[in-house]
């Protein structure tokens, strides 16, 4: 090896090393962190919404061909949300617009993320896999409001 | 090289009939993207349903037409560059696998009985003979790679003091990935797809079937990869008019494709249950690492250039960029356009990979359309052009016969680069987005009457729709150029000779010339990296699944 290629080399191995260290800091000194295996949790057969405290919810979602449950939910802004995930039938994508959540939907199987909604607005849930022939309909959407606003509208 | 009748026959053959398969997917490639615009808005196009389409689009493309191709370049190169035949017997026997196993699963895919695309998921459920098509392709490639075997310790032990050629190397390095990472997708589809979707057994594990095809699916890639690699290292520097800047990093690089390529495959699967989050962390790493072979071939092949470029005339820092054969037409120096063009698209593919097996920043790209963005950079960038440009040389030279329009040789890949930059931009630039891959946008997404109407996806799709577009037209060329050879005069003899470069740099590094050792090493790091992902998705699935058909959300039994 000549010294041009001893440099390209040496250059590659630190860049790889720093990327590779930025993102076990993210994962571990941000907290951001990719899902993992529950092994604890069987899959649930009906979905619900449950009000923890205040502003902390649980969400347990089945995805099934071609619609999401809960359709529709509604939650105060400022809520953290622990969204439990299964599938009835095979497996689906859960993807939040404009929220960096993004899911598999396994049969047979517990997927879990949890998730902070600080500003008010309309967000989509959309199946970004491929289920079969009604896939591009397969949707949801959680809205975030404001509750003194409502309040005061009355 | 004299090629006598059987051998011609058998590459002709084995290039052209995925050639033709390919026309079909190329077809539908460029209906993906006019309906993902919205500008079709139905679920299906003379006779075609779009996903059904879709899975021809992946099977073809990316399954057959990449193994026919490897297997053919292998069946030329062995005897060119070690001087010797193997058994001819073996070698038909393995495209009649191949061929068959082709038949089948092209038969399931347009009567609409394996909707279920290229990754074929369970308990999404395709026709039986669907899986018995791709094993049959997959075991046809290992025949053939058999084949080579005793050929290559023959020639090993006639020629103990000479190293291996780089193109026997590559060649062996891809056919090495390939076989140990298709026993995981093989026990998939035989000990799991085959008795299931025959009704020998009840259910299916979706989970541990996912995770056996990503631990064959992403070495897949890297199969691919290889095949182009081979054609960078052995050939590119002597096309451009030098020489191969290192030996060493050539030799280098090749084995640590064979460490590197298999324990990666979680990387596919971030956001999935039931793989601990620590485990998909060393996947990742050791994905990272694939990244020091890939920067030093980015190195050795620049230097190639520049020693290539210096060598033609050029001077200064970058006098030697012009002195390169970027247009010329002549002998077989319009491959470099090809080699070139494809060099300059995985630039882009790469630095999106990097990104996207990125752990937690895969969150924000993962199933969307960014996905397919880089990974055309890849497969249908670098691995595309050097397959279609080799196979237009191959056919080129066994048939003896001009390829017509020649000057538009150079036309095809530049063409190419600038359409699939389009392409590649309007689907990552959608996926930040949140667009989804995989999906007939037209029928909701890109609709302006369906209540689920995304007008932010809008500009990107047609984007991608335009760069699609110029993709077709450069694949029209070079389909017209291809089968238009057979009515052309013939000029040749039908000899095959390919440019094989000299190295500049030959150093004699004896770690890098024995395959075994790395073989022991890279077994040793899969049981690594998939032991404790397999008990971790056998200890949290509860279960298995009966099938379904795509058509339908009740389950066939």
């Amino acid at each position: 090896m000549d010294r041009a290629e001893r440099i390209a080399l040496t250059l590659a191995g630190i860049l790889t090393t720093t990327a590779f260290l930025g993102i076990v800091f993210a994962a571990y000194g941000m907290g951001v962190m990719v899902p993992t295996s529950i092994k604890d949790m069987k899959p649930f057969e009906r979905d619900t919404v449950i009000q923890i405290s205040d502003r902390h919810y649980e969400i347990h979602y089945i995805a099934r061909m071609w619609t999401f449950f809960p359709q529709e939910v509604k939650i105060p802004v400022g809520s953290t949300v622990d969204i439990y995930l299964t599938s009835k039938d095979i497996i689906h994508g859960f993807n939040i617009h404009e929220k960096a959540v993004n899911l598999m939907a396994i049969p047979n199987a517990v997927n879990h993320v949890r998730v902070t909604f600080d500003r008010e607005g309309e967000y989509r849930i959309v199946c970004h896999e491929y289920c079969g022939i009604g896939h591009q309909m397969m949707s949801a959407k959680i809205v975030v409001y404001n509750p003194e606003v409502e309040d005061e509208g009355g | 090289m004299k090629v006598d009748r059987g051998l011609r026959w058998l590459v002709l053959l084995e290039l052209l009939i995925p050639a033709a398969l390919l026309t079909l997917g190329i077809y539908h490639g460029l209906m993906q993207v006019l309906y993902r615009a919205g500008w079709i808005r139905a679920s299906e196009f003379w006779g075609l349903e779009y996903y059904q389409g879709l899975t021809l689009h992946g099977v073809v493309n990316a399954l057959v037409f990449t193994t026919f191709f490897a297997v053919a370049f292998g069946n030329i190169l062995v005897p060119y560059l070690l001087k010797m035949r193997y058994n001819m017997k073996v070698a038909w026997f393995s495209f009649a696998l191949m061929l068959t196993g082709t038949l089948f699963a092209s038969w399931a895919i347009l009567s609409r009985k394996a909707s279920v695309l290229y990754t074929f998921y369970p308990p999404l459920k395709a026709h039986p003979l669907f899986y018995i098509g791709l094993a049959l392709v997959v075991i046809g490639s290992w025949v053939a790679f058999f084949n080579w075997i005793p050929v290559y310790l023959r020639w090993r032990r006639e020629n103990p003091d000479k190293k291996t050629p780089i193109g026997i190397v590559g060649l062996f390095v891809q056919f090495i990935v390939w076989t140990i990472a298709s026993v995981a997708v093989a026990y998939e589809i035989v000990f799991m797809l085959i008795p299931w979707s025959m009704g020998w057994v009840e259910t299916v594990n979706a989970e541990l079937a996912r995770t056996l095809f990503w631990m064959f699916g992403h070495p897949l890639v890297y199969f691919w990869l290889l095949g182009a690699y081979i054609m960078y290292y052995a050939m590119l520097p002597k096309v451009a008019g030098g020489k191969l800047y290192s030996d060493f990093a050539a030799r280098l690089v090749f084995m640590l494709f064979i460490l590197f390529s298999m324990p990666v495959g979680v990387h596919h699967q971030f956001t999935d249950p039931s793989i601990g989050h620590n485990w998909k962390l060393l996947h990742t790493f050791f994905t990272y690492l694939v990244f020091i072979p890939s920067f030093l071939t980015a190195f050795t092949l620049a230097a190639s250039l520049e020693y290539a470029g210096r060598k033609n005339g050029g001077n200064g820092l970058f006098g030697w960029w012009l002195r390169l054969p970027w247009f010329r037409t002549d002998g077989n120096k319009w491959l470099f356009s090809y080699f070139i063009a494809g060099l300059f698209i995985f630039i882009f593919g790469g630095i999106s990979g990097l990104v996207q097996a990125s752990y937690s920043v895969n969150l924000l790209v993962h199933n969307t359309s960014w996905v397919p963005g880089h990974f055309h950079m890849t497969v249908a960038g670098p691995v595309f052009l050097a397959f279609t440009g080799m196979m237009l040389y191959i056919v080129h030279r066994l048939t003896g016969r001009e390829i017509p329009f020649r000057r538009f040789t150079v036309l095809v890949p530049y063409m190419w680069m600038i359409g699939i930059a389009l392409f590649s931009w309007g689907l990552m630039r959608g996926g930040l987005h949140g667009e989804p891959r995989r999906t007939n946008l037209g029928l909701s997404y890109l609709n302006p009457d369906s209540p689920l109407y995304m007008p932010d996806w809008k500009l990107y799709t047609a984007i991608t729709a335009v760069g699609g577009i110029i993709m077709f037209t450069a694949m029209l060329i070079y389909f017209i150029q291809l089968f238009g050879m057979f009515f052309s005069k013939k000029t040749g003899d039908g000899t095959i000779e390919f440019p094989i470069a000299e190295p500049y740099h030959d150093e004699n590094v004896p770690w890098v010339l024995n395959f075994r050792p790395w073989i022991i090493v890279l077994l040793i790091i899969v049981a690594i990296a998939y032991t404790p992902v397999i008990i971790d998705v056998m200890q949290s699935t509860f279960g298995g699944s009966p099938p379904y058909s795509p058509e339908n959300p009740i389950p066939l039994r």
